[in-house]
Order: structure tokens, then C-alpha cells, then sequence
């Protein structure tokens, strides 16, 4: 591959780096000492994390009715929350795998956090199916495993079935493929660890890297493994949020049964997966010092993305609004009606504004490559994504087809704490991993250094 | 053969003296366990390391298996069986209901010897096969766990024969001294307790023993008024399957009468517009009562106005009739309505009724001529053979009350009525009570007059007792004990016979009284539960006023005395009985709590009801809603001020106010204690009779806020057709009107009725069984006795108020309630009004509506929405079109609920049962004697939903399955059909075209519910018809 030299472009890693610093940058936040920021965020979330644990053993132990749902809206935050997360879930292994495929560099320096930030969020998510059940022990009943019930078996013509294989083969595949990019940086670790003489952490990042040797033959396959990986996960980063999408679809409530929301579903999942990682990105970047890693650049690029699936976003919110009054169906018609006019146009509201509105400021280069204004949009995206599954959630069910069964949902501190509790559980699964691996891909972005831009060659 | 010797042991080769001694006991005589027990040294040995393990062990392994253990059930099989009682089937028992004011021929179903649920016994000729909603949860009452187990004497538990020793003694003493000894009842229709009651009387002679009849909610002055006009005080039998008119003026004939089950089957009978006839149903009322809501044409007047409505209909009809007319003194705002209805009754002489539930003197009196000049009696209305329902005196009431005070009476005995509670002046007799020396009360519960009572003589449950009833002449009906006494209760006519020192036998007493005065053949009729005299049942076309009855016409003191009535104040009150709760004798009873009411659609509460409009002008929350709470409001009539939250209430008229009797309980028990407020004390009497109107009170905001908790919060249809409706007269152009096919547009085939566009294999439905239902919304009156019965049916938990708030219910079958609106598609295209705008304004009710009720349980979809989306197939498809849920698979996702266009499907929020948040029925083992053994109480986490009562189906299948047959029509019936008193639910085999159900579902007025959707329920309802001229 010759290597291209643009003068145009700016070099995707900054600062002249040399390899030695590139480690060095990568490995001193596993290898030194938490400062007390670190752990004070830890702490918090840590907190946080056992409050929400400890509302879930509530829910298990008394039952659901400790939420807000009802006779009329039996989901709500729970299945918001899981929508929620896991289409945060969806950015990392689309930069790994998709940008991958496409040859694009720049995604080297995010994709480590972003794989990992797709792992939390999906285990965040996955536990929201598992809590919502009304008997939680009986939950492996979902899987199709041998068993002595009699003729009993798994209904395949359910989408939340359906949903159980989506998203632990993604999970897996996710898992996979993120542990098997980590390797090589494990290994750069360990030979650190054994360098600064420390037997046990060369013990431990030895036991992690499997022993990597780094010959040429380990770095075929890797680089082998890595493209059939992504070839594997590409699909599977459409397959899930369409099936997730299907849990609606194939319904029959107005609101949910529309044939839009597979592409809809995946184009807001990448939407709300790119905030989540720009949200994270810009503390990390400030806080690990890896400004001339993540550069402003990547954050131009990110924020284009946003803009092009937050568009999407938009136009299926319109081609909704179009085809329920273009359907002739009243039940749909007012089902649109009903979300941006009824009780829950609040909801409808910030859904519009946070999704439709705020990621069009990116046309604007100057916001676009602005930190400070790229991480509101950040969390005004991630605010709006979470409105978005609960407008269709609960505006959909909340006046269905007969008005006598019409009613509004409330939460109850159990449902908002439990939500809170999973956000206690990314962060301090997030901020673990800042701590004992290593945030960005080592060994890839070496592999850029000086194949973008002219400068190494000063 | 081989010489090889195998041998287990040394001792065995050897063959040692020993071991032919141990061979010869196959079972050693000395076990390792002996002889160390048997160590006297064992004290003062030590333990070594070895056995300290064993003794370790074995200590650990008992004391784990002892906690282990499952707690023991005892479940105690007979000893010797009965013979009536095989396990696993039920019995039937014919009995009779009747507390005072609600009167039911009814069959009770008993398993194991337990009453678990009630029906209609069809032989009856005077409930005819129907009953209330109060009358079917009162099994529940039986096993109240705040009934008295035991007599008290001065509040603390005595012996029966040191009570009855004690009162015979006193009253051996009031009678030395001729003092004076009231009983006070309600009304009584029992003539062998009537009999009690004059043996007592002439057990004491020298004493002056009087009874007292009080009816909480009184007749007073319709049996007062027909004193007056015909020189007979009684009630008079209506016969509304002959009524092809009826007006109604504030009489709530269908639900709060007496007699009214009997009334709502007759009622119904013209109410079919199958003949292309019906009746047509004219009412005035003040609040929206539930015989107002089924009207065809409803009007709603001030009570001020209510005489006044009556007098102009007889301006009317005596015009017509060339009698003297009268000045009804003021303009009425629907003089045209009156106009109408009296065209509409000159057109049915003899066949029509006018019937008003005013408890005023003049105004019956004036409705009495109104009927007269019909000539309805001895046709629609009959006097002669009258209901015997209600006989209260309310000025004897009042008299006693003043003898009490004056400390005249020595002895007063209770039997029935809660006066303490129901009475307007409650104080008054609880001081007078305090002055008599000698009070006793029967009442099975500790209640409000009870507790402050010198004896508490526990009567039993009727449903534990002998007894019997004469509700109208010639007409009585038995009840018989359907389980032992549960506690240590005596039957209050045992209690009066034995101080009557007479044999205290209540069974041969009556049994004697039959054989004697009703009929020799006492076997049948106590298997009948009822029997009619056949000399004194009305025959048809019999004369009845004329030629027994003198009239004496009234009219004119009447008249000139309604005419005077004052204009009332800003506010005028009417006090009403609600559906579930009566006048609060089964305040404790959480089933009929939690049952909503039909109209208003509220649980677990008493309510102002105001119009909506009226309240938007006082800024009071109209709204209703889980976190919307109702405002707070202080009432003040007759100078006494109560605090109740107001809810809006469509129809209501303008300016008035209504307010259910029967809450506010402070001695129920614990479901019944604080549960609204207690309207009697606004009872107004005037002229020593109770009125439930009130013409001037006063309302004031308090600014408090406070939770009702409402299973229907949303009122109209939104401009879809859920209840499909149509006018009589286009019924009879068209059978088909308001019910057009629904077809669904597709791209090539053109419109296509909905199953042909499914995605889903049909299940094949056309062999064997195929359950289905049939509900006729013209005949459904909404009175929500299936509701009750259901519950009880299928063990559906009660949840009580804050989980109803929550919409969290679990009803598997619930009626749900629609006003028309204002605003309609047409109108909003012809005001040119948006989208936005129209539905905002189709929220609201029309100030008067129009009102539907649609029973609604699981439709059994053939294309079942939530089959398909269980991820664990926990709900599934039976091959007898049922849908079918199985609660043991459920793991609980609740993706079937959200997929039910329906919203049938309920959800075990929490367990319901055992558990102290829940202190209701399920959570003692006095209460959980109701639960029915055929079906299973539901765990927590799972969906549950109506099965159309599968194990009623099973049994029908398996009985004709034994007999070798088919199932015949109407020999399997749900809960609800049994209960439906107007046959609106049919249930029975779609694929036996020998079925009524079959009939009707292919009926040109059938349709499905939400049959656009597609997925092909297996429960079918027919358009209501209403009897008004066509507005289009």
C-alpha cells in the first residue's frame, strides 16, 4: 500500500510522537496510580451502581408493582432503558468493525473505548429484559435448551425471543472481537511490567495477552481474525437494532407497528452510540491527556457522522407523521396526533429538539469543532435518544385502541433508580477499564503514525 | 459341582461357637446405638476426636432437616363421607337473599361443604333468575373475618344460656310492670319470622310490644301516598315486560328497588329491536343513575323540580284525558320532553309506566293519578298482589326515636337495621339507646349500633341459616343453611323463641309454619327454593285496581302543594345508592369495594358527583387520573357539614350535586372502616319522612386535595366505533345500520374484509368445539353483576385502593362506560375544525350524554395478538378456539399485555395473597373459604386474563361427555353469562349451529370488537339500538 501524503489533511496522531511515547502516553494510566478525581468518580458511580442493585433485589424480592407500570403500560422505563442502551452499544463495534472494512484510520484511536463502552452498555442493557420479567428465576426458560417440560419450547415467532439470540451473539461477538484487538496491548504491558520489574502485573497482563509473542505469524492472524471479526460483526450491527425494532413492529399498537423502524431503529442507535462515545471521548481525552490521540479532527468526523444519522433520524420522525395521516387509519393518525399534541408532547418535544434540531448545529464548522458545544450536543443527543424509545414506548401504549383502557404512565422511584443504578454500572465498569487496560489500540495507532500526514517526515 | 468354599468372614470359616450362636439371629439383638446407650459410664467417659465428628454430624444433619420440614397443611379427609358431597363437585343449593332492601331468589354453589359463589334461580318468579352485584359478592360477607364469633353481653363474650337468662329475666320484669318493648327491624318479609316476632309479643302480655319498621332508604311516602289513593299502604309490582313506555322521575327502578333483579329482566324484554319494536324510556333525574344512563331519552332536573316534572306530565296527560288540569307554577326548561313522553304514554293507555322515586307524599300522589288516568293499574302496575319489599314507617321511626330519649322504652331489640350509622339523627338514638334498659342487637357483625347495644346476640349469615320470604303476595321463596355456622351464632328468631320459652328451633318452626299456612309439599319446595300460590299470582289481564281497589283522587292538595315548592338555593343535593355498596351493610366486603361503580367507574369511595361544567367554573379538577386528584369539598345540609372530594360526573344536572349513602363506616371491619364519607346524616326529614333531596346546601372549597381511585379515567369513544350504535328507526329500514361490513382497502384485490389480508395461518376452527360469546349492548344495562361474579369465579384478587389509583385491577371481565361526546367527525368537518382541535374537544362529554356500556373480557382471538409475541409460549391457542393462558410457563415479560388491543390482559404485580399489603379476603384463612378450588390462585409475575371460565367448560364436556351426548345449548355457562339478569351474554359452541350463540353471531347486528385490527375474536357484540328519533 503506498502510503498517501496529504497536504490537506491533517495527521491523525499530533504531537511528533515516537513509537516509545506512544506507549508510554497509552500505558502510564494503567501502569501509575489513580489520582483522587479518578477516584471520586469511581466512588460515585460505585454508589450509585449498589443503589441500583440494591432496587433491583427490591423489584426481585417484592415484585414489579414497586414500578410505575399498569393495566395499559406494562413497559416503560425498563424497556426505554434497554432500547436506550443498547443503542449506545452500537458505536463501537460500527467504528471497529464497519470503519474497519472501510479502511478507515481514524477510528484507531477511538475504537478501543468505544468497543469497551459497547460491552458495558450492552450488559446495562441486557439486564432490563432480565428485571422486567415478573419471575426473573424462571428466565432461562427464553433459551431453546433441552428440557423435561413436556412438549415445551420456545416460541420463534416472538421478536423478545428473537431478541434473546440478537443480542447475545452481538454481545459475544462484541466481546470477541474487543478482547482479541487488546491482546497486542497486553503484551506491550507486560514487557513494560517486566522491564520496571512487577512479576505480579507481568503475571496478570501476561495471563491476559495469552502469552503473545508478537512474531510475525502472531500478527497475521491477528490481523487475519480481526477482518473475519468484523466481517461477522458488521452484520450484526444492523441485525440488532432491527430486531430490537421488531419487538414493535410486528405489533399491532398504533405507534409501534410500522415497517419504518428497522432502518429507523439502526440510524438512531449509531446516532445515540456516536454521543455516548463523544460524551465519553472528551473527559477521557482531557483527563488521560490524550488530546494529540483524540484530536480535534476525530471529533469533526464524529460529530459528521452524528449529523448524517441524527438527519436520518429526522426524516423518519416526518415520514411517521407522513404515513399515519397518509394511512387512512385513524388509530395511527391519532396515534401521531396524540404524541406531539397530547399529554406527552413534552416528551415529543424533547425527543424533536434533542435529535432533529441540536445535530444540525453541526453544519456549522465552527460548532463542529468546538469541544465545548460537540459535548452539549453530546448529551442533549443522548437526552433526546432516551426521550425518542420512550415516546414510542409509552406514548404508543398509553392510549391504544379503546379509550377506556387510556391512561398515563408515572414512575416510581424504583424505575428512575434503577436507571440511574445502570448508569452507576457503565461508568464504574468504564472507569475501571481506564484503569487496567489500555484506552487506546497501542499497536494500531502505531500503525498510523506515520502513514497519515507529512510531519514525521521532518 | 465345585468344591470351591467362598465364606464372608473368619468367624464363618472357622465356624466358631460364637458365630453359630450370632447366625441363628438374623437380626443382631445388641445394635452399636444400645450398647452405648446402655454405658452406664457413658457420663464419665470422655468423647474422642472420632465420636466428637460423629456426634457433630449427626447434630448438624438433624438440625437441618428439622428446619427443613415444609410447614404442615392439614387437609382432613371425611371419616365417614356425606352423602351429598362427592370431592371435586359442586352443589347446588336453592336459598333466598334478603338483607332489608335487596330481595334475590338465588342458587348457592358449594364445594366441600363451602358456599363459594351465588346465582340467579331462574324458577323465581319475583328476582326471575337475576341478581345485583351486592347480592352476588355477599358470599364473601359469610366469611367476614370482623363477624362476631360469639354473643357478647356488655361488650364482652358471655354464654348463650347466661344471656338468655339473663334477658328473659328482664323482660319477665319489664312485663311484671306492663313497660314497653320495641322491636325495631327493617323491613321484614319473612312471615315465619313475623310469626317470631307474635309469639314473642304473646309471650309477654302484660308488656306493650311493638315493632317498628325502619327502612334506611325509605318508601315511606309512596306507601303513604298509595294510603291515601287507594286505601292500601303497600308497594306496588310493576310488570315492565308490558310497559312499552316508561317515565321515570328520579327512580332508579333497574338498579336501587325493591324487586328491581325482577324489574331489569322485564325491562329487558322490550328492549330487543329485533321486532323492529322496543320500549321507549323517558327519565328525569338529578344525578346519573344507572336506570337513567339505559334511557332513550334522559333529562336532567333540579330535585327542587322533581314535583313539578310530574305535575306538567300530568297537565299533560289529563288534558288528553279531560280531567282537571293544575298550575305547575314556573316555566320548565324541557316542557317539550314532557310534551313527548306524554304523547308517547297517551299512545300506550295500559301499557305504560310512570313511576318516581320521590319519597313525597304529593308527588306520588300525583303520579298515582297520572298512572291512574293510563290506566296502568291492573295492567302494568299492580296493587292488589304488591311487593312487600319496603313497609318502613319512617314517623314511627322518629316516634321511637323521642320515646327512647324520653327514657320510656325498657327493652328495644335490633334486628336488621344499623339506626346508629343509617339515621339522621344518629345522636339522638344513641342517647336514647343509652336510656333503655334492656338492648339488644342481632346483627352478625359489631357494627356502629351493635357496639353501643347492652346484648349483642349474633344472628347467623344467612347463608347459614334457616329461613324464608314473601316478597310479593302469593309469592315465597326458602332459605336453607349451605354450611354449618362457622361461629358461635344463633338465628335471631331462635333467639326470640327461646325468650318466648319456646323450643328454640327455628327449622320446624318454619317448617311447620309452610306446612301449615303455604304448602303441604315442603320437599319441593325447599329444592325449588321458591313457591307460588297459584290463587294469588297476578294472572294475565287481570283488573286489578277497579275492581278491588277504590281511587280516590288526591290530586289536587297534591298539585296546589308541589306548585308551592320553593325554587331551591345555588345548590341542591341528591343523596343516592351506589351499585356496589347499597346503604353499607356490606361495607366490609372488599370484592363489592373494589367493584367499580357502573357510572362513575370510581372504587373504594363516596364522591360528590357535579357537573363537569360546573366544576370548571368553581376551578375544580374535572380531570380524572392516578396523579390527578380530586378537589376537596365541605357540604353543609340540615346544618351538618361533611368534607368529600367531587368528581366529575356528565349528566349531572347543572347546579346540583349528588352523594352515595353507604359509606363512611366506622364499624365495618378493616376493609369497611373510613372508606368515604357517611351521607345519612344529610338525609333531610321533613314532615316525619326521610327525602333524600336536599333543595338548599352549601359548598365551600376547602383547597384539600384528595386521591379517587377510578378504573376508567377516559369517557368517550373518540369517534370510533367501539360501540357500534343506531337509531330503532333506521334498525328497522336496515338491520345492517350502524353496523356497515369493515372492510380493509388493499392494493389489488380492492376492500377485503380483514381476516382475508392476514399473515397467519387460520387455525383450523372448524372441527370440534369453538367457544364463543355473544353480547347483546342493547340488552346490557351495566349493573356489573358479572363483574362480581367473575371475581369470584376465577379467585381474581382484590387490590385495593391505591393499586386500583394505579390502574392496576386485576377484573378479568370489566364494563366499560362511554358518554357521547359534543364533538363528532361531522361536526368537526362542518366547523372546518383541525385535527388537534377535534380530539382535544371529543375528551369531553357531552353536559347530558348519551351512555353506553360494553362488557369487555379476553375476545379469544382466533389471530391472537399476544400468542404470537410470548417468547416462552406460556399463552397459546386451544384447538377449541380458546385462548388459553398457562400461569405455570409465564415467566412474566408482559409483552401480551402490550399487545392486546384490548387491554384485557392483567398482570400479578405483586402477591396477592399472604400478604399483609393486601389485607383483604386472600390474606386469612377465614376469607380464602371463598376461593374456588377449580381454579388456581395466581403467583406473582404472571399475566392473567378471562378463560372464558375453562373450568365450567370442562365439567359441561365431561358431563355430556358421560351422558353420551353433544353439550346441549345453555347447559355450559361462564360466570358471567350466569349472572347476566338480561341474558345480554350468551355463551356456547360457534360451531353447533343449534346454538343461540351461533344465531347471534351471525345476527345482522353482530360485530367484532375492533375487527379492522384483524385479529378475529371469538367473542361477538350486537349494536345498541336506542328508541330515539333519528337526528340525521
Amino acid at each position: 500500500m503506498a502510503n498517501i501524503e496529504s497536504k490537506v489533511r491533517e495527521p491523525l496522531i499530533l504531537g511528533d510522537k515516537t513509537y516509545h511515547q506512544i506507549s508510554e502516553d497509552i500505558s502510564i494510566p494503567v501502569e501509575g496510580k489513580a489520582n483522587k478525581w479518578w477516584w471520586l468518580a469511581f466512588g460515585v458511580s460505585l454508589v450509585t451502581m449498589l443503589w441500583g442493585v440494591g432496587l433491583i433485589l427490591y423489584t426481585i424480592g417484592t415484585g414489579i408493582g414497586t414500578w410505575g407500570l399498569n393495566k395499559t403500560i406494562d413497559w416503560a422505563w425498563d424497556i426505554t432503558n434497554f432500547v436506550w442502551w443498547v443503542g449506545i452499544g452500537h458505536a463501537g463495534t460500527l467504528i471497529s468493525a464497519i470503519l474497519l472494512l472501510f479502511r478507515q484510520k481514524w477510528r484507531m484511536s477511538i475504537n478501543r473505548s468505544a468497543e469497551a463502552m459497547t460491552i458495558f452498555a450492552v450488559i446495562c442493557a441486557a439486564l432490563f429484559p432480565g428485571i422486567h420479567m415478573g419471575r426473573i428465576w424462571m428466565a432461562y426458560w427464553v433459551f431453546p435448551f433441552p428440557n423435561q417440560f413436556g412438549p415445551l419450547w420456545v416460541n420463534f415467532n416472538s421478536p423478545l425471543l428473537w431478541d434473546v439470540f440478537a443480542i447475545s451473539t452481538y454481545f459475544s461477538v462484541s466481546l470477541v472481537f474487543w478482547y482479541i484487538g487488546l491482546i497486542p496491548d497486553f503484551a506491550t504491558i507486560r514487557d513494560r511490567a517486566e522491564v520496571a520489574m512487577r512479576p505480579a502485573r507481568r503475571w496478570v497482563y501476561n495471563m491476559l495477552s495469552f502469552g503473545w509473542s508478537g512474531n510475525a505469524r502472531a500478527w497475521h492472524r491477528f490481523e487475519e481474525i480481526s477482518l473475519v471479526l468484523a466481517g461477522l460483526a458488521t452484520p450484526l450491527v444492523l441485525s440488532v437494532h432491527t430486531i430490537v425494532s421488531m419487538d414493535f413492529a410486528t405489533s399491532v399498537i398504533p405507534g409501534w407497528h410500522t415497517t419504518i423502524f428497522p432502518p429507523y431503529f439502526v440510524a438512531g442507535a449509531i446516532f445515540s452510540g456516536f454521543a455516548m462515545v463523544l460524551t465519553l471521548m472528551l473527559i477521557a481525552r482531557k483527563v488521560l491527556n490524550l488530546e494529540h490521540y483524540i484530536t480535534i479532527n476525530h471529533v469533526e468526523y464524529m460529530n459528521k457522522i452524528i449529523t448524517l444519522t441524527g438527519s436520518i433520524v429526522g426524516v423518519a420522525y416526518l415520514t411517521e407523521l407522513f404515513i399515519a395521516y397518509y394511512s387512512g387509519v385513524p388509530y395511527e393518525q391519532y396515534a401521531f396526533l396524540n404524541r406531539a399534541t397530547g399529554p406527552y408532547w413534552w416528551a415529543y418535544a424533547s425527543m424533536m429538539t434533542c435529535n432533529v434540531v441540536t445535530p444540525q448545529l453541526f453544519w456549522f464548522k465552527k460548532i463542529r469543532r468546538s469541544l465545548i458545544a460537540t459535548f452539549i450536543i453530546s448529551i442533549f443527543v443522548n437526552i433526546g435518544m432516551w426521550f425518542e424509545r420512550f415516546v414510542i414506548i409509552v406514548t404508543s401504549l398509553h392510549r391504544d385502541y379503546l379509550p377506556s383502557s387510556w391512561g398515563m404512565f408515572h414512575p416510581s422511584f424504583v424505575d428512575i433508580g434503577i436507571f440511574i443504578g445502570t448508569l452507576g454500572i457503565f461508568f464504574t465498569a468504564f472507569l475501571a477499564y481506564s484503569r487496567a487496560f489500555p484506552v487506546i489500540a497501542m499497536a494500531e495507532t502505531k500503525s498510523i503514525l506515520k502513514s497519515s500526514g507529512s510531519q514525521y517526515k521532518k | 459341582m465345585s468344591t470351591k468354599k467362598y465364606w464372608k468372614s473368619l468367624d464363618q470359616l472357622e465356624n466358631t461357637e460364637e458365630f453359630q450362636e450370632s447366625a441363628k439371629n438374623e437380626f443382631p439383638s445388641t445394635s452399636p446405638v444400645a450398647d452405648l446407650l446402655s454405658n452406664e459410664k457413658l457420663d464419665e467417659g470422655s468423647t474422642n476426636r472420632r465420636d466428637f465428628l460423629k456426634f457433630l454430624g449427626f447434630s448438624v444433619t438433624a438440625a437441618s432437616l428439622a428446619a427443613c420440614e415444609t410447614p404442615v397443611r392439614k387437609a382432613i379427609p371425611y371419616l365417614n363421607k356425606p352423602e351429598e358431597i362427592t370431592p371435586g363437585v359442586a352443589n347446588w343449593y336453592a336459598s333466598t337473599y334478603a338483607d332489608g332492601s335487596d330481595y334475590a331468589s338465588i342458587m348457592v354453589k358449594t364445594r366441600e361443604g363451602r358456599p363459594i359463589l351465588i346465582e340467579g334461580n331462574k324458577l323465581s318468579q319475583v328476582s326471575k333468575g337475576g341478581l345485583n352485584a351486592r347480592v352476588a359478592g355477599s358470599v364473601l360477607s359469610l366469611y367476614d373475618t370482623a363477624r362476631l364469633t360469639q354473643p357478647l353481653s356488655g361488650g364482652t363474650p358471655a354464654e348463650w344460656s347466661a344471656i338468655d337468662s339473663e334477658i328473659t329475666a328482664k323482660l319477665q320484669a319489664i312485663d311484671a310492670k306492663g313497660g314497653i318493648i320495641k322491636i325495631l327491624t327493617n323491613s321484614i318479609i319473612s312471615p315465619s319470622t313475623k310469626a317470631v316476632i307474635a309469639d314473642f309479643k304473646a309471650a309477654y302480655p302484660n308488656a306493650q310490644v311493638e315493632q317498628v319498621v325502619y327502612d334506611a332508604v325509605s318508601f315511606s311516602g309512596t306507601l303513604d301516598a298509595n294510603q291515601a289513593s287507594f286505601g292500601k299502604r303497600a308497594l306496588p309490582d310493576y310488570h315492565f315486560d308490558k310497559a312499552n313506555v316508561v317515565v321515570g322521575f328520579g327512580a332508579d327502578f333497574l338498579e336501587n328497588w325493591p324487586a328491581s333483579s325482577g324489574y331489569v329482566a322485564d325491562y329487558a324484554k322490550l328492549r330487543s329491536p329485533k321486532s323492529g319494536k322496543m320500549s321507549k324510556h323517558f327519565q328525569f333525574e338529578t344525578n346519573m343513575s344507572l336506570t337513567g344512563s339505559n334511557a332513550d331519552v334522559r333529562k336532567s332536573i333540579k330535585p327542587s323540580e322533581h314535583g313539578k316534572y310530574v305535575l306538567a306530565l300530568y297537565n299533560e296527560i289529563a288534558s288528553a284525558k279531560g280531567a282537571s288540569t293544575y298550575s305547575v307554577g314556573g316555566e320548565l326548561e324541557y316542557a317539550d320532553t314532557v310534551k313527548k313522553a306524554a304523547a308517547e304514554l297517551l299512545k300506550a293507555v295500559g301499557k305504560s309506566v310512570v313511576i318516581s322515586g320521590s319519597n313525597d307524599v304529593n308527588v306520588q300522589t300525583v303520579v298515582n293519578a297520572i298512572n291512574y288516568l293510563l290506566g296502568n293499574y291492573g295492567a302494568t302496575i299492580n296493587l292488589n298482589k304488591q311487593v312487600n319489599l319496603r313497609s318502613g314507617d319512617d314517623k314511627a321511626v322518629t316516634q321511637l326515636v323521642s320515646e327512647m330519649k324520653a327514657g320510656s322504652v325498657d327493652a328495644l331489640f335490633i334486628y336488621g337495621p344499623n339506626p346508629s350509622y343509617t339515621l339522621a339523627n344518629a345522636t339522638d338514638f344513641n342517647e336514647g339507646l343509652s336510656k333503655v334498659g334492656l338492648s339488644v342487637s342481632f346483627s352478625g357483625n359489631l357494627d356502629e349500633t351493635a357496639s353501643l347495644a347492652g346484648y349483642v346476640c349474633p344472628d347467623h349469615h344467612y347463608l347459614e341459616a334457616w329461613n324464608d320470604a314473601n316478597p310479593k303476595v302469593g309469592q315465597f321463596s326458602l332459605a336453607q343453611p349451605t354450611i354449618r355456622p362457622l361461629f358461635n351464632t344463633r338465628a335471631a328468631q331462635e333467639s326470640l323463641l327461646a325468650w318466648a320459652g319456646k323450643p328454640a328451633d327455628y327449622y320446624n318452626y318454619i317448617k311447620s309454619y309452610w306446612a301449615t299456612n303455604i304448602t303441604a309439599d315442603w320437599n319441593k319446595a325447599l329444592h325449588n327454593g321458591v313457591f307460588a300460590k297459584a290463587k294469588d299470582i297476578p294472572v294475565e289481564g287481570e283488573a286489578v285496581a277497579p275492581a278491588t281497589l277504590t281511587y280516590t283522587d288526591n290530586s289536587a292538595s297534591a298539585a296546589s302543594a308541589i306548585a308551592a315548592t320553593k325554587a331551591g338555593g345555588e345548590w341542591e343535593l341528591e343523596l343516592y345508592v351506589k351499585a356496589g355498596m347499597g346503604e353499607g351493610q356490606q361495607a366490609n366486603n372488599p370484592i363489592l369495594q373494589e367493584f367499580p361503580d357502573p357510572i362513575s367507574r370510581v372504587t373504594w369511595d363516596n364522591y360528590i358527583t357535579m357537573s363537569p361544567k360546573r366544576m370548571k367554573e368553581l376551578g375544580l379538577n374535572h380531570l380524572q387520573g392516578q396523579e390527578q386528584e380530586a378537589d376537596v369539598v365541605e357540604l353543609t345540609a340540615n346544618g351538618v357539614t361533611v368534607k368529600a372530594p367531587v368528581c366529575a360526573q356528565p349528566g349531572q344536572k347543572y347546579g346540583t350535586i349528588g352523594l352515595a349513602l353507604g359509606y363512611g363506616r366506622t364499624k365495618a371491619g378493616k376493609c369497611g372502616d373510613g372508606v368515604g364519607v357517611n351521607a345519612f346524616p344529610l338525609i333531610s326529614w321533613e314532615n316525619g319522612v326521610s327525602h333524600l333531596e336536599n333543595t338548599n346546601v352549601t359548598i365551600k372549597k376547602t383547597g384539600e386535595k384528595y386521591h379517587l381511585a377510578a378504573t376508567q379515567t377516559h369517557h368517550t369513544m373518540m369517534g370510533r366505533d367501539i360501540v357500534k350504535e343506531t337509531t330503532l328507526a333506521e334498525y328497522v329500514k336496515d338491520n345492517k345500520s350502524g353496523n356497515p361490513d369493515v372492510l380493509l382497502n388493499t392494493t389489488n384485490h380492492g376492500p377485503q374484509p380483514p381476516e382475508n389480508v392476514s399473515l397467519w395461518d387460520n387455525h383450523d376452527i372448524a372441527k370440534g368445539h369453538r367457544w364463543g360469546m355473544s353480547i347483546d349492548l342493547n340488552a346490557c344495562i351495566g349493573c356489573g353483576a358479572c363483574v362480581v361474579n367473575c371475581s369470584l369465579e376465577n379467585n381474581v384478587p382484590v387490590v385495593g385502593k391505591d393499586e386500583v389509583r394505579r390502574m392496576r385491577e386485576m377484573h378479568w371481565l370489566r364494563i366499560d362506560r362511554y358518554y357521547t361526546s359534543d364533538m363528532t367527525e361531522e361536526k368537526a368537518e362542518a366547523e372546518g375544525l383541525g385535527a388537534i382541535n377535534k380530539f382535544h374537544q371529543m375528551e369531553d362529554p357531552s353536559e347530558n350524554p348519551q351512555v353506553s356500556f360494553q362488557p369487555v373480557m379476553c375476545q379469544h382471538c382466533n389471530h391472537a395478538p399476544c400468542e404470537t409475541v410470548c417468547p416462552v409460549a406460556a399463552t397459546t391457542h386451544s384447538n377449541e378456539g380458546l385462548n388459553q393462558m398457562t400461569y405455570n410457563r409465564c415467566i412474566g415479560t408482559r409483552y401480551c399485555a402490550n399487545n392486546c388491543p384490548y387491554k384485557v390482559r392483567r398482570f400479578n404485580w405483586f402477591r396477592y395473597r399472604d400478604n399483609d399489603k393486601f389485607d383483604f379476603h386472600m390474606n386469612s384463612d377465614l376469607g380464602k373459604m371463598v376461593l374456588n378450588p377449580d381454579v388456581i390462585v395466581r403467583e406473582r409475575g404472571v399475566i392473567e386474563k378471562c378463560s372464558l371460565c375453562v373450568q365450567r367448560i370442562q365439567a359441561g364436556k365431561l358431563k355430556a361427555k358421560k351422558a353420551g351426548r353433544k353439550v346441549k345449548d345453555g347447559e355450559i355457562q361462564t360466570a358471567c353469562s350466569a349472572a347476566c339478569t338480561t341474558g345480554a351474554i350468551k355463551f356456547g359452541d360457534l360451531n353447533d349451529d343449534a346454538m343461540e350463540v351461533t344465531t347471534l353471531a351471525k345476527d345482522p347486528r353482530s360485530y367484532n370488537l375492533l375487527a379492522e385490527v384483524g385479529v378475529q375474536p371469538n367473542v361477538y357484540y350486537m349494536t345498541k339500538v336506542r328508541n330515539i328519533e333519528n337526528e340525521a
